[in-house]
Formats: C-alpha cells, sequence, structure tokens
C-alpha cells in the first residue's frame, strides 16, 4: 500500500463489501461510513460486527435490540475507560433478559439525554462512579420487560398462559419444555406486543442471580491483546488529515507569529490554521504534521495571565482561606467546644493542582459539512459534547453525530469537551475530515487540572482525648460552579466538601467552602473527585488526633465508628488483615484510613520503610471493601488495584505548578507515573452483602493517600501535610 | 523518500521523508492502529514493536534507521509462541483495563520471554519499567506473564 489509506479504498458500496474489507484487512474500523444506519460500533471481530438496523428488530426500549437472526444488542449509555463498564451493565441485562453474557453485543449509545441520562447526574455522562448505581434498576427492567414480551410472544404462538414457559439463553421453553422458539424467531411479534411500563416488571431475587455477583470475563478483553480495539485516535475516515497543534502556552494568550512557509515546505503538509489560541498543522499523517508545526517557529502573545506563578496562586488561597466561607455543614456549637477544649489541635493540609496524563493524548476527528457534522472521539460525556458542537456550528442538534470510542483513559479528563471544541474550530477551516493529536506535551499543559485545595482544620479533645469538636475550612476552585450548576448551592461545591467529615460521630461540627478561582488555570475533575482530596486531609488529621490523644489510631477510630457498622467492619477487617500492631523494623510503619464515599466504605492499611535518605518504598497496601452488592468481583478487585496505583502516583509523585504563566511540566519524565518496579502488591478483601451496589472506580483512589503518610508518620514521626510527599523532609537526621 | 518495510512479514511501499518515525508510518500511512501513542519521547513505551526481535520504541525509531530489518507489531505477535502465551494469559488473568498501553506491554513481555524464557521479578521489573499503565495493572501484568513463563 502505497501513501495515506485512500478514499476508494474504503467507501465501496454496501455493508457486506464493508464487512468483506474489514475481515480482509484483519483490523476493523470503528467508524461509521455513511448515513444513519452505521452508527459507531464497538471495535469487535469482524464477525461481531453490529450493523444498526432497527427494521424487524425488538426494540421494546432504548437498551435491547434483537434483530430476527438473534443477535442481542445492548445499546450501552456509559463509555468504557477501563472501568469494566460494558461488562458490568451487560452482565445486569443479560441477568434479566436470560441471555448469556457472550450472546450480548454491545454498542455505544448516541447523544440522547432523554434515554440514556445517567439518574445520579441527570445528563449523558460517564462519572462519579455511578455507572452501576444509576443504571442497576433500569438495566434490569429493561431486561426483564424484554423476557416478558418474548415469553408473551411465545405464549401466544402456542396459545398457553405465559406464566408457565420460562425463558433461558436466549431461548424460550413451554412448560413441559418440549416446545422451544429463540428469541430471534419470537423478535418480530414480540415487537407488535405492548410495552408493559418497565415498573410493573418483577425483578429476581439476588439469591436468584446466576451471573451478578460472579467473576465473569469482561466482554472487551479479546481486542485489548492483539490490537483490535479501536480508541478515538484511532479513527481513519476516507480522505482523512491529521493535524498536529501548538496551543497557546499560556491561558489567554494568541500565536503572535506562524512560519507557514517553513511548516508548509514540509512534505506531507498541507495546510496550516491559526485561530489564535492555538496553530494546526494539517497533513497527510501525523509525523509530518509534527515536523510542519516544529518548522512553524511559532511565537506567542501571553496576554494577561503571563506572569501567573504557583507561589502567587497558593498565597492567593492561603489569604482567602483566612475568612470564613460559606458553610457547608455546622453541627452543635464547633467553636463554644474549641475554646474549652482540653487540647486544641490545628493543622493546615494542601494538595496540588494534578494533570490527568491519561496513556491516550487528547484527540478527536471531525467532519464537518455543510449540513451535518460528525465528531469521532472517546468522550465522557457525550450530551455535553454535542451541545457545544451545536454552539460552535449552529448546526441544530439531530445534526451533530458523536461518534464514541473506548476510552484510552478518563480519570475526569474526558468529562471536558475541550478537545472536541478545539477539533471543530480547527475542522472549519479544512475540507473534508480532519484528525487532531495533542502531543503528549499539549496533553500535560493544557490538562484541566484537579483545583490546588488550601484547607484549614482545627480540632477540640476532651481530658479523655475524644474529639468534641471538628472544624473544616475548605479553600480553592468550585468545578461545579461551572460543570453542575445544582451541586453548588449557596456558595457551597457539594462536590469539594465532600468527605470533609469522616464517618465519626462527632458531637460539633463545623465545615465551610471558600471559592477561591486561580487565574489562568482551568480546572476539572479528576478521578475520585472532592473525596480524593478530603479523605487525605481528614484522615491525615484524624491520625494526628489520635496521636495527641496518645492512643492506637485503629483503637480511636473504633470508638468513634461505633454508630456505624459498616464502616467499622471495614475498618477492622483491614487492620486484622494487614497484621496491625505486629512489630516492624526502624523506620517502617503502617498507617490506615477508612472513608464513606461513593456510596461503598473502604479501609486501607499501608506499609511503608523510609530509607534514610527519604526515599519513601510502599511496601503493602490493604484494602477491605464493602460496596454492597457486588456485581462483578474480578473488576471490583481490578478497580482496587488501579485505583490504588492511580493515588499513589499522586501521593508519591503529582505536581503541576505554573511559572510565567505557563505548566512546568511536559512529559512523563517529569510529570512521572508509577512504573512496575516501584508499586506494592495491593490486596483486596470484599464484604460481601446485599446492600444497594455503590460505586468503586474512584473509591480507591480516595482512600490510599492518607494510609500511606500515616505509615509515614508511623516510620518517622514526621506529619506530612501536603502532596506530594516531600521526601527531603522525610531523610533520616541520624 | 520511498522505502520498502517489511512488516509482520509483508513488504509494504512507503512514500515519507526519512525522518519520519516509524510509529507514523504504521499508523497513519499503513493503517496498523494497534501500536498506540503515548508520549512520543521514549518514556511510556505504548508504541513497542519489535525489529528484528529486539523491542524498540517505535516514536523514536526514524523509518531510514529500519532498513531491511523485520518489523513485528502487535497485529502479529500472537504468531509467536511468547506472543500467543502472553496473550492467552492477559485474557485469564483479566490484566487490561482501558487497554490503551496494553500493545506495548504485551511487546515488551514478549521480547523478555524469547531472551529469558524464566524471567524473575527482577528480570520483569528491568524489562517492563519503561511500558507505562495509568489504569495501573501492573500487578496483573506482572502475574501475567509469570503465568506465561510457567514461573
Amino acid at each position: 500500500m502505497k501513501g495515506p489509506i485512500t478514499r476508494e479504498q474504503i467507501v465501496d458500496g454496501t455493508a457486506m463489501s464493508r464487512r468483506a474489507l474489514l475481515q480482509g484487512a484483519g483490523l476493523l474500523l470503528g467508524f461509521a461510513l455513511t448515513g444513519a444506519s452505521t452508527e459507531s460500533v464497538f471495535a469487535a471481530p469482524a464477525s461481531r460486527v453490529v450493523e444498526n438496523e432497527v427494521t424487524g428488530a425488538f426494540a421494546p426500549n432504548g437498551f435491547i435490540r434483537i434483530n430476527p437472526t438473534g443477535d442481542v444488542t445492548l445499546v450501552i449509555p456509559m463509555a468504557e475507560m477501563g472501568q469494566g463498564v460494558y461488562t458490568a451493565l451487560s452482565m445486569l441485562l443479560a441477568e434479566e433478559l436470560e441471555v448469556k453474557l457472550d450472546q450480548i453485543q454491545v454498542q455505544h449509545a448516541p447523544a440522547n439525554d432523554t434515554l440514556y441520562a445517567n439518574s445520579f447526574l441527570h445528563i449523558q455522562t460517564t462519572g462519579a462512579s455511578s455507572s452501576v448505581r444509576a443504571f442497576w434498576t433500569p438495566l434490569r427492567q429493561a431486561g426483564a420487560v424484554g423476557r416478558n414480551l418474548l415469553i408473551a410472544a411465545a405464549a401466544k404462538r402456542w396459545n398457553v398462559d405465559p406464566a408457565t414457559c420460562r425463558a433461558k439463553d436466549g431461548v424460550v421453553f413451554d412448560a413441559s419444555g418440549s416446545k422451544h422458539l429463540t428469541y430471534g424467531a419470537l423478535a418480530k411479534a414480540a415487537a407488535k406486543l405492548p410495552v408493559p411500563p418497565a415498573a410493573n416488571v418483577k425483578l429476581k431475587d439476588p439469591k436468584g442471580f446466576r451471573l451478578i455477583g460472579t467473576r465473569a470475563k469482561r466482554v472487551d478483553s479479546s481486542i485489548k491483546v492483539d490490537g483490535r480495539a479501536l480508541y478515538g485516535i484511532d479513527t481513519r475516515l476516507p480522505g482523512m488529515k491529521v493535524a498536529a497543534v501548538a496551543i497557546s502556552p499560556v491561558l489567554g494568550g494568541k500565536a503572535k507569529t506562524v512560519d507557514e512557509k517553513a511548516a508548509l515546505a514540509v512534505k506531507g503538509v498541507r495546510q496550516v490554521i491559526n485561530i489564535d489560541e492555538a496553530v494546526a498543522v494539517v497533513a497527510d499523517h501525523f509525523g509530518a504534521a509534527k515536523k510542519g508545526l516544529k518548522a512553524a517557529t511559532i511565537t506567542w502573545d501571553d496576554g494577561p495571565n503571563g506572569k501567573i506563578s504557583n507561589a502567587d496562586i497558593v498565597k492567593q488561597l492561603e489569604q482567602a482561606s483566612q475568612k470564613p466561607g460559606a458553610v457547608a455543614r455546622n453541627d452543635g456549637d464547633a467553636g463554644q467546644a474549641l475554646a474549652k477544649a482540653a487540647q486544641r489541635l490545628d493543622a493546615i493540609y494542601q494538595v496540588p493542582f494534578l494533570a490527568h496524563a491519561a496513556m491516550e493524548p487528547m484527540n478527536c476527528t471531525v467532519h464537518l459539512q455543510k449540513h451535518r457534522c460528525d465528531i469521532w472521539v472517546g468522550t465522557q460525556a457525550m450530551a455535553l459534547t454535542q451541545s457545544l458542537v451545536v454552539e460552535l456550528t449552529g448546526l441544530p442538534k439531530d445534526a451533530i453525530k458523536i461518534h464514541n470510542h473506548l476510552i484510552g483513559g478518563g480519570f475526569g479528563r474526558r468529562l471536558e469537551a475541550d478537545g472536541t471544541v478545539l477539533a471543530v474550530k480547527i475542522a472549519k477551516h479544512v475540507d473534508g475530515p480532519v484528525k487532531v493529536i495533542w502531543s503528549r506535551e499539549e496533553d500535560i499543559q493544557h490538562d484541566m487540572y484537579r483545583p490546588y485545595y488550601f484547607d484549614r482544620l482545627s480540632a477540640a479533645l476532651d481530658a479523655a482525648g475524644k474529639p468534641i469538636a471538628w472544624t473544616h475550612r475548605i479553600a480553592g476552585s468550585s468545578i461545579t460552579a461551572r460543570y453542575i450548576p445544582s451541586w453548588f448551592k449557596d456558595g457551597v461545591d457539594l462536590d469539594a466538601v465532600e468527605c470533609a467529615v469522616g464517618p465519626y460521630a462527632l458531637p460539633n461540627i463545623h465545615v465551610d467552602y471558600v471559592r477561591v478561582e486561580p487565574p489562568g488555570v482551568r480546572t476539572a475533575f479528576w478521578r475520585g473527585v472532592g473525596p480524593t482530596h478530603n479523605v487525605f486531609v481528614v484522615e491525615s488529621f484524624m491520625d494526628e488526633l489520635s496521636h495527641a490523644a496518645k492512643q492506637d489510631p485503629v483503637a480511636y477510630r473504633k470508638e468513634l465508628l461505633s454508630h456505624n457498622p459498616r464502616a467499622l467492619a471495614v475498618l477492622s477487617l483491614a487492620a486484622e488483615k494487614a497484621g496491625w500492631g505486629s512489630p516492624l523494623p526502624a523506620r517502617n510503619g503502617r498507617g490506615i484510613s477508612v472513608q464513606f464515599a461513593f456510596g461503598s466504605y473502604l479501609s486501607a492499611v499501608a506499609k511503608v520503610e523510609v530509607a534514610a535518605d527519604g526515599s519513601v518504598k510502599i511496601k503493602r497496601i490493604v484494602c477491605a471493601v464493602d460496596c454492597g452488592m457486588c456485581v462483578n468481583p474480578d473488576t471490583i478487585e481490578a478497580q482496587v488495584q488501579g485505583g490504588t496505583i492511580f493515588g499513589l502516583t499522586a501521593a508519591l509523585h503529582g505536581s503541576i505548578t505554573f511559572k510565567d504563566g505557563r505548566v512546568e511540566q511536559s512529559n512523563f519524565d517529569d510529570y512521572l507515573p508509577m512504573r512496575i518496579d516501584e508499586v506494592p502488591v495491593v490486596e483486596t478483601h470484599l464484604i460481601r452483602n446485599a446492600e444497594a451496589p455503590g460505586g468503586i472506580g474512584e473509591a480507591p483512589t480516595a482512600i490510599v493517600s492518607a494510609a500511606v503518610t500515616n505509615a509515614i508518620f508511623a516510620a518517622t514521626g514526621k506529619r506530612v501535610r501536603s502532596l506530594p510527599i516531600d521526601t527531603d523532609s522525610l531523610k533520616s537526621s541520624s | 523518500m520511498v522505502f520498502t518495510l517489511k512488516i509482520n512479514g509483508t513488504p509494504h511501499e512507503i512514500d515519507v521523508d526519512d525522518d519520519t518515525p516509524l510509529l507514523w508510518v504504521l499508523r497513519d500511512v499503513l493503517g496498523m492502529t494497534g501500536t498506540k501513542f503515548g508520549c512520543g519521547q521514549a518514556l511510556c513505551g505504548a508504541c513497542t514493536v519489535h525489529v528484528d526481535g529486539q523491542p524498540v520504541r517505535s516514536c523514536q525509531t526514524l523509518v531510514d534507521s529500519v532498513g531491511d530489518s523485520s518489523v513485528t507489531t502487535i497485529e502479529a505477535i500472537g504468531q509467536a509462541p511468547q506472543g500467543a502465551a502472553l496473550q492467552k494469559a492477559w485474557l485469564e488473568l483479566e490484566v487490561a483495563q482501558c487497554g490503551y498501553c496494553q500493545s506495548g506491554q504485551i511487546m515488551s513481555a514478549a521480547a523478555l520471554l524469547k531472551d529469558t524464557p524464566k524471567p524473575t521479578d527482577n528480570d520483569i521489573d528491568a524489562a517492563m519499567s519503561g511500558n507505562v499503565c495509568r489504569c495501573g495493572t501492573y500487578q496483573r501484568i506482572r502475574a501475567a506473564i509469570r503465568h506465561a513463563a510457567g514461573v
């Protein structure tokens, strides 16, 4: 093959020839070619390509489609970014629809808030560890509705009472078991029956679950070990060009000079586009685009934010947090209790800006035409993306087709549509489809960052050392004020203050929030959101209280959790499994933390060793989890392992800093990820029960930092009150 | 410049500048998207391919340095015994989460097992620490390599 893939090689008529081409190439091209009947498909072996044919299909609700050949499609409302949501949601549907997991093909839902809104967030968004919680009931109901209709269709054909029939593995059987009909054979007839209200169908007793609660294999694994999985960045279209982009290094800056001639002289470069906030070089392939961008030697006008530095941002937060903020919680009279305390503790905690640094750099492919705009991207926020493209193009909503993809790491980054907005602005100048790819440097330096938070805490202990007052003031940027205004109430950011107090019984509590928006910095959600910040602060300070009271950190917390059996149970389990209290060598220590967040209870024990030079080796993490009903325990363990590493990476290495308005980090050599030679074994201990399912994608990220810093205190006597951990401060004095 | 590259046993003729990274030849010119772009600076290993059996970062391997060498990518590594064993182990242990880095992980692991069929933990650390996984699947990667190697 010579040169980039050509239009002729792909655009050639029918679905049959497309399929043949795909099979022949050994690669599935996961994009729509033409028309609405080829909505983007989840990358899958070519034999499992879902052609989106509604005609003749049984589609009783937004989630199920069964065509006469018996193919069952689950239209997946949530994005798969590694958290296992395709598998978990397929399990929910399969359980009630009575099909085998491998009978289900999954397909991304189109942007449609009416059908696919997440019931927690009320928009079609994958976030807040809410997918299983939000779809636990609706998807089982969808499956039950489908099964009831298919059984009714069979019963009608056999002229028997539907109550005497049953369904198994996609087949309906009569009472004797002698007659049976497949779902495919029943699909057309079922489609003609009136659909009962979802609320009227009876769901299975959890005791009868055959799939939910098992270690079912992930539905997306096989394509992830041989290169077939398709992410947004893998989009390939007839006539597509590829663009490299340089965004103003300072937020609000503009390109001043661009050497277009030099860029255009590079072989394969087609176009140089200056949209002020960014410059794009469009080429036949990214290698040429990148080379062209370098040749363009852009100079920038920094605009108003060119002098911003981290020190100034922290100073602004420090000053703002001296004054009271909007009151988030006020139980009893914390002020009075502090005044008469036998012992009073005060502390300041700080956590840095963080980049998401997902492995798949930001990218988006756009084909803007007169009456239509197609977007190929991996997004956590379908509806938001669509509405922003409506604003940018002036096209009606139904003319904006978002073809969602597997996501090569979300962590909150792809809740934002800035990458799509930029790509559409560029596409306005390009004739034909264009894929805009950010370099890793652009990705890290133009992220929307986890806010820097500055926290002030005070506590009062009585004569026995028991806490009688807790105050916590949080200062930082509000993401919800911009992103979910309904979560920003009376000056309080409900995310920023989530978990501002632990799950403890405390008589006097005061929590307030001071909104401070640093200039020149865009902030956004980051895995674990409010709890990732607050649990570090709260569980560290609780550790300080236990030591001030001269009590064991586990025993001290247990005293305060007697009212909260689920929290007490995870705490006790983690301590027991970690061998809490058994002797350790010098400069080794264990630390514990406990939380209730995202509907789940977690407790972690970290074991660390601090070397004489201050470097910290994390030797073991034990995590006890009660997330209620488990849909897939293997996925839960995977999330505990991965979420823990994400949190540890931030605690040990994560920090984005600004100088002269610019982000100082740029790639994996200065924004360090943990690597395989650095990570501890993470042990997960699950408490199984029948409580409502809780979220698990983010909770392990939130729990782990405090366990580590508390362990460092146990090992060295030094309290870490800001992240990332400053190893210089942990050097042995001897 | 016109080059003929031998990729997964098949010659491919391409016409690009001689300093074009192999990664973009694979992904954009030839449409083999299994090899991933992660950092562009050989810091993350997502773009790992084999050149004459040796693992290289294709984002920093210029096309004119490849010459007559054989390039193997994730699309064909399953044809080698180590690759097939690793893919099987990856599935049995459910290693992948987002999956984006896993092409590179498997390519690095396949090169390790070819030279060191029974790797120690230190061997695994040395061979795999150039591959970043932001989902944090390292524990399962290590277990899957050991599983594939039977150690």
